[in-house]
């Protein structure tokens, strides 16, 4: 093995991922006065939060009464009863007072008559258990994660965060089953760093590009979750990914539900508004996955859209032109851009497209990583927030502007636990040279691949395997296909091709650095899917079409060795955090 | 001794010519600036030959395709591709944009792509955005009230209206790095993106620091460098007009 340059640091805290939650973590943290260091593969503002467009929930009542109690159920329910509902009211409760710190912070929110946030209709969000439409989901016309993602970067510039920007994130260092840091390879000067830090904050997002189409960027491979993978550890419920309803077809950039929530209706190829026979009460506004669901039906019988009938489509040109231009006109531009459509006069071409994990690192409600042994003991010195982390308030199916409430909620709730347990300026643990050396020879492997594979030709094998073998519909068939043929891109490493050699900005490698991130995560995902047999929120078995309580009010845990995975699964959890709301009993779930 | 040529190691040199191997009918030549920092070479403009029939609409997806399919060793920016994270901003065919929203059936002829105008290169089309990055901190973007509640900061929707055309911007750097005078003075004039970012915070009725905000940007360097050339306005991928705030905190200095 060639020699690294390596350079050492000590923080307190250290935290990876600067999207939502890495940021508001990272602003707690230093608001603390814990020596933070926020460690991002990409600069802040271009984190994949910046694509939030819709909104960010929270039982604020600026447009009628709300109360956090209904938003919870509608999260349980969304959920399809597999979320931990001790999770699920410490989000509901804690929501609005992290949305007034938003705002506080700066965040240009749209505004009601009076002057208030504003607040929009979302899929799955209702008044009263389940009753009419509510007005929940807090907006910035239709760029709220941009306005979100931008204000914290600069609230971290205010509380002075030490940032490494376009460091890549290699591995975690481990002692005794404790996590001690993290090494990571700086791109700008191809500096090998290792972190010590006494809590190592995992915030690295999904990991939507194991799918060909995915709303996801370039850079959502989800390299947190590969990291924990290899340090031993189990991902959570990584069958349940979410295909959002409407992604512009050709292409999968998201149309906000928002679009939906301010009036827009689909329609399929004989011009039927078919939600109205899926969901007759919610109707446009059911939540994604049922949405998602008889969207591929109606393609599925022959009523899609166009040459090939495969997409059906999102009208918005019925509703007022200021209304649209006030409110979405990031949509109007993206519509534009990617189908040449104008939104005030034709209808946008939409299909299902991969959109988020509801899946990743198993954790508590105070964000802390849950154990090996599958049970609720946590794991010193490491925690999980974000698309990352399961905790689990999104369940089997998230609800649209859940995933921006869910960042900020827990990214607080995180930086209080470490203020909590870390004091700053603690001596450090000695760490062993063991952990740097397996993480660099893994390194150094890769980038001295002289195989004949191109890292894009496994990563194309690999999401279009599940695309087709773990999409909307799932079936014993496919999945059993699926989980053999997603071994084949691993397979095709052993003969790896890497070209460029060099360590400054060296993109092949971080590809591939990637790609090994993302393949241990379609291994787990397509596994988890393989042995649950029922069917809940976004796990659809066409073979299983029930839910099944009695087997499966469980989360699955994957372990992943190269290509070997262990399945277990841990009890959801059956009780609230507190007595001022009871506990939601499973019912059938209709919208 | 005044220097009138470029230093000879910054000059672009012929690069590597990768011919068309899957025998398509409509090809497009594509002209990439490359620059390895661990070698100590010349810059230089290698072409690739691309199959126009498979390959979608925007000049990212030119580059993924030779990325993936031709030459894996070709270094950029990319993330959300759809013209929000503002991370694959460079120059096609002499005029900045992203590459993400950018049609290549917009440019004419040979495709030519550079990194940002004016930006020290860190490898090929990755600029050294830190200098930017800086004087975007200079401003203090962070919203400054002494209010201590729980309840909303209240604004009316007309003064919410005002920050419509600022808090969009993506920060791509495209219009800086499309200004002369920020050429020229970019350590110490803030230059159009920055500026955009200062009249954000400037017009936020929330904010409580205005008259501080104003003063210091009052600089001869850090705003009068502007000479509204306009080239920011017209690079802007996202349909801002970065001048037009920059003459709004001019206005509000000179009626101040």
């Amino acid at each position: 093995m060639s020699s690294y340059k390596i350079i050492d640091h000590e923080y307190d805290v250290v935290v990876l991922g600067a999207g939502g939650s890495g940021l508001r973590a990272a602003v707690g943290l230093s608001e603390a006065g814990l020596k933070t260091a926020c460690v991002s593969k990409v600069f802040p503002t271009r984190s994949h939060t910046s694509a939030a467009q819709g909104g960010i929930s929270a039982a604020l009542g600026n447009m009628g009464e709300d109360d956090w109690r209904w938003h919870m159920y509608d999260t349980v329910k969304g959920a399809d009863w597999l979320g931990d509902q001790d999770s699920i009211e410490y989000l509901c409760k804690e929501a609005p007072a992290a949305v007034l710190e938003l705002e506080k912070y700066g965040v240009p929110f749209s505004r009601t008559e009076d002057g208030k946030i504003y607040q929009r209709p979302f899929g799955g969000m209702t008044k009263n258990y389940g009753n009419e439409t509510v007005q929940r989901t807090c907006a910035a016309a239709d760029r709220t994660g941009h306005a979100i993602l931008h204000t914290l970067y600069g609230q971290a510039l205010k509380h002075n965060t030490e940032f490494f920007i376009e460091y890549f994130a290699l591995d975690l260092i481990m002692k005794d089953g404790a996590c001690k840091g993290l090494i990571a390879w700086n791109l700008n000067d191809g500096t090998i760093h290792r972190f010590r830090s006494h809590i190592t904050i995992i915030a690295t997002g999904g990991y939507g590009k194991v799918y060909y189409s995915a709303t996801s960027a370039h850079t959502c491979t989800g390299d947190g979750n590969a990291m924990v993978l290899r340090a031993g550890l189990p991902l959570q419920d990584m069958e349940f990914v979410q295909f959002h309803p409407t992604g512009i077809y050709g292409h999968g950039t998201l149309i906000s539900e928002g679009v939906r929530g301010e009036g827009g209706y689909l329609v399929n190829s004989k011009g039927e508004r078919f939600m109205e026979r899926y969901a007759p009460k919610a109707k446009d506004l059911a939540s994604r996955d049922v949405v998602s669901r008889s969207i591929a039906v109606e393609i599925n019988e022959g009523r899609g859209i166009g040459k090939e009938q495969d997409h059906v489509h999102l009208h918005i040109d019925h509703l007022d032109p200021k209304v649209i231009e006030e409110r979405l006109p990031g949509i109007s531009e993206a519509s534009k851009l990617f189908a040449n459509v104008d939104v005030t006069k034709e209808p946008i071409p939409v299909v299902p497209t991969v959109h988020y994990n509801m899946g990743g690192i198993p954790t508590n409600y105070k964000a802390e990583v849950l154990t090996v042994n599958g049970s609720e003991k946590t794991v010193p010195g490491l925690m999980a927030i974000g698309e990352a982390a399961c905790v689990s308030v999104h369940g089997a199916n998230r609800l649209g502007s859940n995933s921006l409430i869910d960042l900020v909620v827990f990214g607080r709730a995180a930086a209080k636990r470490a203020a909590e347990l870390v004091k700053p300026g603690m001596k450090h643990d000695e760490i062993d040279k063991s952990e740097t050396d397996k993480c660099l020879d893994r390194f150094d492997k890769l980038r001295n691949s002289q195989g004949s594979n191109p890292t894009s030709e496994l990563r194309l094998s690999m999401q279009k395997t599940m695309q087709s073998k773990c999409a909307v519909f799932r079936s014993e068939k496919t999945l059993k296909e699926g989980v053999d043929e997603i071994r084949k891109p691993f397979e095709g490493m052993e003969s790896l091709s890497v070209k460029d050699k060099s360590l400054i900005f060296n993109t092949d490698l971080v590809e591939t650095l990637e790609f090994d991130n993302l393949i241990r995560q379609a291994i787990t995902t397509m596994d988890s899917a393989y042995h649950r047999k029922e069917s809940r929120g976004a796990h659809a078995r066409e073979d299983f079409p029930k839910r099944d309580d009695e087997n499966y009010m469980q989360h699955t845990l994957s372990w992943c060795n190269g290509s070997k995975t262990k399945i277990n699964y841990r009890p959801v959890h059956r009780s609230t955090l507190t007595n001022d709301v009871q506990y939601f009993p499973p019912q059938e779930r209709v919208y | 001794m005044v220097q009138f040529n470029l230093p000879s190691n910054s000059k672009i040199k012929k690069g590597q010519y990768y011919k068309d191997k899957t025998g398509s009918k409509n090809i497009r030549k594509v002209n990439v600036y490359r620059w390895d920092p661990s070698k100590n070479e010349n810059p230089r403009i290698d072409t690739y030959e691309v199959d126009m029939d498979n390959c979608s609409s925007k000049v990212l997806d030119i580059l993924n395709k030779i990325k993936n399919e031709i030459d894996p060793s070709i270094a950029y920016r990319r993330s959300c591709a759809h013209g929000v994270c503002g991370s694959c901003a460079m120059n096609m065919n002499g005029k900045n944009g992203l590459a993400c929203t950018k049609s290549h059936s917009e440019l004419d002829g040979d495709i030519d792509i550079y990194p940002l105008p004016h930006l020290k290169v860190l490898k090929d089309l990755i600029g050294d955005l830190s200098t930017l990055y800086k004087q975007y901190e200079s401003v203090e973007p962070w919203l400054k009230t002494t209010k201590i509640n729980d309840k909303e900061n209240i604004q009316t929707k007309e003064d919410r209206a005002k920050l419509d055309g600022l808090y969009e911007c993506i920060m791509c750097a495209c219009c800086s790095t499309s200004c002369p005078s920020y050429w020229w003075n970019g350590e110490k004039y803030l230059g159009p993106a920055v500026l955009l970012q200062a009249y954000r915070w400037i017009i936020d009725s929330r904010d409580e620091d205005r008259k501080e905000r104003l003063k210091k940007v009052a600089d001869e360097l850090k705003l009068y460098r502007c000479h509204t050339i306009l080239n920011c306005t017209n690079a802007c991928p996202k349909g801002l007009n970065p001048a037009k705030a920059i003459a709004e905190i001019k206005k509000m200095l000179a009626t101040a």
